[in-house]
């Protein structure tokens, strides 16, 4: 394994991050939809931030920008000291390429049906390059272990195998040349309940490990609190709160985590409030104020024409709403 | 609210440890009636072509002028043509030579599509400028296609393949290119992406193996029209030379005495039927097993 | 008002026949909420889906007794049970945009339910519908009725199935996971309506869903499933404080929780068996913490353990019995 650098510098800084995409007949439209609007964020070494957002919040768009599966339109990603946005973000990306790995929400989709679990796990491996074939095949043994399956289901095909351990092959893979940062896009949401526990649990015991770090993707509260050390809430493409795990969900600040926070089925019988009304607005045509506004039950007038920037309220907790600043 | 449900949506069809996708794939196949008939019908033809020389004593070129025009009967099965050669032992000998010119059109136009597709749907830049051209191509007749290729070329059999082979690339294009936008979007992919795989990598092991069931079930569709428009071009004179059979040849020169000695004509045009009718069977299995929303996976 | 009776679901596949739903019985009052949970390949959906008589006639074995205001739904023609559908009982899904024709406005698909089962005339069934949107909660709703699908968000469509649902004002409605692909924010928001109309219009429903928070919230009774099996039936509460069947509480162990911090998640280790390939015992029982030899030997019954309770264990049945 790498030596891992000094437990107190970020291994992942973003700054003003931005994701336009072009819409309109074959990609080429005049109209702009901001997917992601100035984020930024750090992630420590061996630490999970949690994303959390409903769909159409830049979350995944944020997760694919940070393991160069989409460029970013402005702003800097940098990635254990490389910056990989910019002129020469290729290559950088190229140099750090074998730290970074994804696991995506839909096991079966990720996985090429026609090919082998040995040779999907040790697709990383492959494309490196100049492994022997017995220490291929001893990594793919080692990973199907590590990930809790038997190391005689290498020969099988994807179809062979329920959603929980296909998820499982997929971690494998992303383990392959040992990162130390994994993208967990959505990882448990096309789960069971009782595999979802499964592979979380997985996840958090490679975590202690392998020290890695995650982003953890989620729209599941209740997942995110369940992996995460901070946590970041989206909303339209922007971060309205961030915060370490506790803070966030003993005393949620924006609006919009409170709304969220209050809208989770509790499995518990009883009444409760009513929800906060209406659905995440269109993006294109961003309006000027905030864009929780049409929505929010606290909303004044400033919001309307202002958009409030994220700011820290308390040490390590930063929120984007007006009622946070001073008149 | 009254729709249907074509299937359950739960239940997984239960999986013996180790079967293979491919054995799957096999055992529903064989389940298929119009798979089965099909492949019994192109197997059949398949093996009396080869068996011919076992089949018949004469040769397919032998003339015997006093059996000209001669009616089927015992000694004449299907009957004799103008020169006097046995119909029964050309359609046979004509079977190798039609079969021959639509498997290698196919597999030619398969190639030569899955190439053009592939490379439209990857340098998408590109996109635009070949498919226009296969557009422009599509819209032209693939027979007159055929012919001014075949004019070019002169009166071979290898030049009625190419000429067939051109004609098809468009749509196999089209079919490939299709498949290739669809998965080059999955998560394999980014997958592979994510991992650093190259354009190569990413190609020939995800993305192409993946487009291979439409293409494969097109295939059979075109190998089933190159025989049709094997006739075509012989009727036009531009087939297969003779004197040796193609069942084309055949009936084209058949025509001219269909009046007096209609079995000249009918029988290879029975044998063109049949095959074609075989294949189209074939190919319906082929895609109802492949369709992507009956996949094993379930 | 519903009884279902030794309801057994059988499907075709590749390799033969396999049971996806086996021996369920349950009954639901008018005006009753039910809910259905259990995780995929639990049968769930399909008993629902049974009910109405959905599935593929070719590739599909029902038996037992689904009795609906007296009669046997499973034994009804086809064309009684095509009236029934949509007038006296009506279903929402899962996934709204699927269930939506593209090229058809909503106005005129809300309208065609009416047309077909109350004989409304065009004018009126458009009239009708933009009445059902202002139902379910859509703004502006005469203006929304000329809208096609496309134009609408996920949770604005789950509305429109929920208006064609309520078109008739059915006395049950069984709603398929409605909420699993929206939003929570929005989910919620759709749950609430659900209750509000099941008020409005006084009808029973039945709720599928794999989760259980979205049930204890909204059903007054709950069935678990597990592996084509009902294994606990009970009152809600007592499913979601004090849940008898090993299975059920390990679900509910299993969830994360948004309002505590857990070190460790509490996982029920192995998984679902193959439906061709299920234990001779318990279904449960390779996966189960009290397991005993007698649990692996034979099929467990359905015992009821106090009134309106039944659970599919013995061993709790066993442990019940003493503790009283």
């Amino acid at each position: 394994m790498t030596e891992k650098p000094d437990n107190t510098a970020p291994i992942i800084r973003v700054r003003n991050l931005q994701c336009d995409f072009k819409v309109g007949p074959g990609g080429r439209g005049k109209r702009i939809l901001r997917a992601v609007n100035n984020a930024s964020f750090e992630v420590m070494p061996g630490e999970t931030l949690g994303v959390v957002g409903e769909s159409g919040s830049g979350k995944s768009t944020i997760g694919r920008m940070l393991v160069g599966l989409l460029p970013a339109t402005s702003g800097e990603i940098e990635l254990f000291g490389e910056t990989i946005t910019g002129p020469t973000g290729r290559r950088a990306l190229a140099r750090v390429r074998h730290r970074l790995q994804f696991v995506f929400q839909d096991p079966h989709a990720a996985m090429n049906p026609r090919m082998r679990i040995s040779d999907i796990i040790a697709e990383p491996i492959d494309v490196q390059g100049g492994w022997s074939r017995k220490d291929r095949a001893d990594r793919v043994a080692e990973l199907l272990e590590l990930v809790g399956l038997s190391a005689v289901f290498a020969d099988r095909f994807p179809h062979e195998f329920s959603g929980g351990q296909r998820q499982r092959i997929v971690i494998a893979r992303a383990l392959a040349l040992d990162p130390d940062f994994i993208v967990c896009d959505e990882a448990v949401a096309a789960l069971d309940v009782s595999m979802q526990a499964q592979v979380i649990n997985l996840l958090m015991d490679l975590q202690d490990r392998l020290g890695l770090s995650y982003l953890f993707i989620a729209h599941d509260l209740a997942v995110v609190r369940a992996v995460s050390s901070r946590v970041a809430v989206l909303y339209a493409g922007e971060i309205v709160e961030l915060a370490d795990k506790r803070a966030l969900y003993q005393s949620p600040g924006h609006p919009y985590t409170q709304a969220l926070l209050a809208a989770i089925p509790r499995p518990q019988v009883g009444a409760r409030k009513p929800p906060i009304r209406g659905e995440v607005p269109s993006m294109l045509d961003r309006p000027a104020g905030c864009m929780l506004c049409p929505r929010c039950p606290k909303a004044f007038d400033r919001c309307k024409v202002e958009a409030p920037a994220l700011r820290e309220v308390a040490p390590g907790h930063s929120v984007a709403c007006h009622l946070f600043e001073g008149p | 609210m009254t729709d249907r449900l074509a299937s359950p949506a739960e239940p997984q069809p239960v999986l013996s440890p180790g079967a293979t996708r491919r054995r799957i794939l096999m055992r529903r196949l064989w389940r298929h009636r119009s798979f089965r008939i099909g492949g019994g019908i192109v197997l059949a033809i398949a093996l009396l072509a080869l068996a011919a020389p076992l089949l018949t004593s004469t040769e397919p070129t032998q003339m015997n002028l006093r059996a000209r025009f001669a009616p089927p009967s015992a000694e004449y099965l299907f009957g004799a043509d103008n020169f006097g050669r046995d119909i029964f032992t050309r359609v046979l000998y004509g079977a190798r030579i039609s079969l021959w010119i639509g498997c290698a059109s196919a597999l030619l136009a398969a190639a030569g599509g899955a190439m053009v597709g592939m490379v439209s749907a990857w340098f998408r830049p590109l996109d635009g400028v070949i498919m226009r051209i296969m557009d422009a191509l599509l819209a032209f007749p693939a027979i007159l296609l055929a012919i001014g290729i075949n004019a070019a070329l002169g009166p071979q059999v290898t030049s009625v393949i190419i000429a067939l082979a051109f004609a098809y690339i468009p749509r196999m294009a089209r079919i490939v290119r299709a498949a290739a936008l669809v998965v080059r979007e999955l998560d394999y992919v980014d997958a592979a992406r994510v991992s650093g795989a190259g354009g190569a990598r990413i190609i020939f092991r995800h993305i192409l193996p993946n487009c291979m069931a439409p293409l494969l079930v097109s295939v059979t569709f075109v190998f089933a029209y190159a025989i049709l428009a094997e006739a075509a071009l012989s009727f036009l004179g531009i087939g297969p030379p003779p004197p040796d059979p193609s069942w084309g040849n055949i009936i084209a020169e058949g025509r001219d005495y269909s009046v007096q000695a209609w079995w000249i004509m009918l029988f290879p045009g029975l044998a063109i039927s049949f095959s074609a009718l075989g294949i189209n069977l074939l190919g319906d299995g082929l895609r109802d097993v492949l369709d992507p929303r009956l996949k094993v996976e379930a | 008002m519903l009884d279902v009776a030794n309801l057994t679901v059988d499907f075709r596949v590749d390799t033969g026949w396999i049971r996806s739903v086996d021996d369920v019985s349950f009954s639901l009052d008018a005006g009753a909420t039910l809910g259905i949970v259990g995780e995929s390949g639990s049968g769930k959906s399909v008993t629902a889906l049974s009910l109405l008589r959905l599935h593929n006639d070719r590739a599909t074995r029902l038996s037992g007794r689904v009795s609906f205001d007296g009669q046997d739904l499973l034994a009804l023609p086809e064309r009684r049970m095509r009236e029934l559908r949509g007038r006296d009982i009506a279903m929402i899904f899962q996934d709204p945009m699927h269930s939506l024709n593209p090229v058809l406005t909503i106005g005129e698909q809300i309208g065609e339910t009416l047309r077909i089962h109350q004989g409304l005339d065009r004018k009126a069934a458009q009239v009708a519908a933009a009445n059902l949107l202002d139902m379910v909660r859509i703004p502006d709703a005469t203006r929304r009725v000329t809208d096609y699908p496309h134009q609408l968000s996920g949770g604005m469509r789950q509305r429109v199935m929920i208006a064609m649902a309520i078109a008739c004002r059915p006395r049950l409605l069984i709603a398929d996971e409605p909420t699993t692909a929206l939003d929570v924010t929005v989910q919620a928001q759709i749950l609430e309506l659900l209750r509000d109309l099941r008020e409005e219009i006084g009808m029973s429903v039945i709720l599928i869903s794999h989760d259980l928070g979205l049930v204890a919230e909204f059903a007054e009774r709950v069935i678990v499933m597990y592996a084509g099996e009902l294994v606990e039936d009970a009152p809600a509460r007592t499913i979601f404080e004090a849940p008898a069947h090993p299975y059920s509480e390990g679900l509910l162990r299993a969830i994360p929780s948004a309002d505590v911090d857990t070190h460790r998640l509490y996982a029920i280790p192995g998984r679902i068996p193959d439906p061709g390939n299920r234990p001779p015992g318990c279904n449960f029982e390779p996966r189960c913490s009290l397991a005993q030899a007698t649990c692996a030997a034979s099929p467990p019954p359905l015992d009821p353990i106090a009134p309106e309770h039944r659970i599919r264990c013995p061993i709790r049945s066993a442990a019940k019995e003493v503790a009283e």
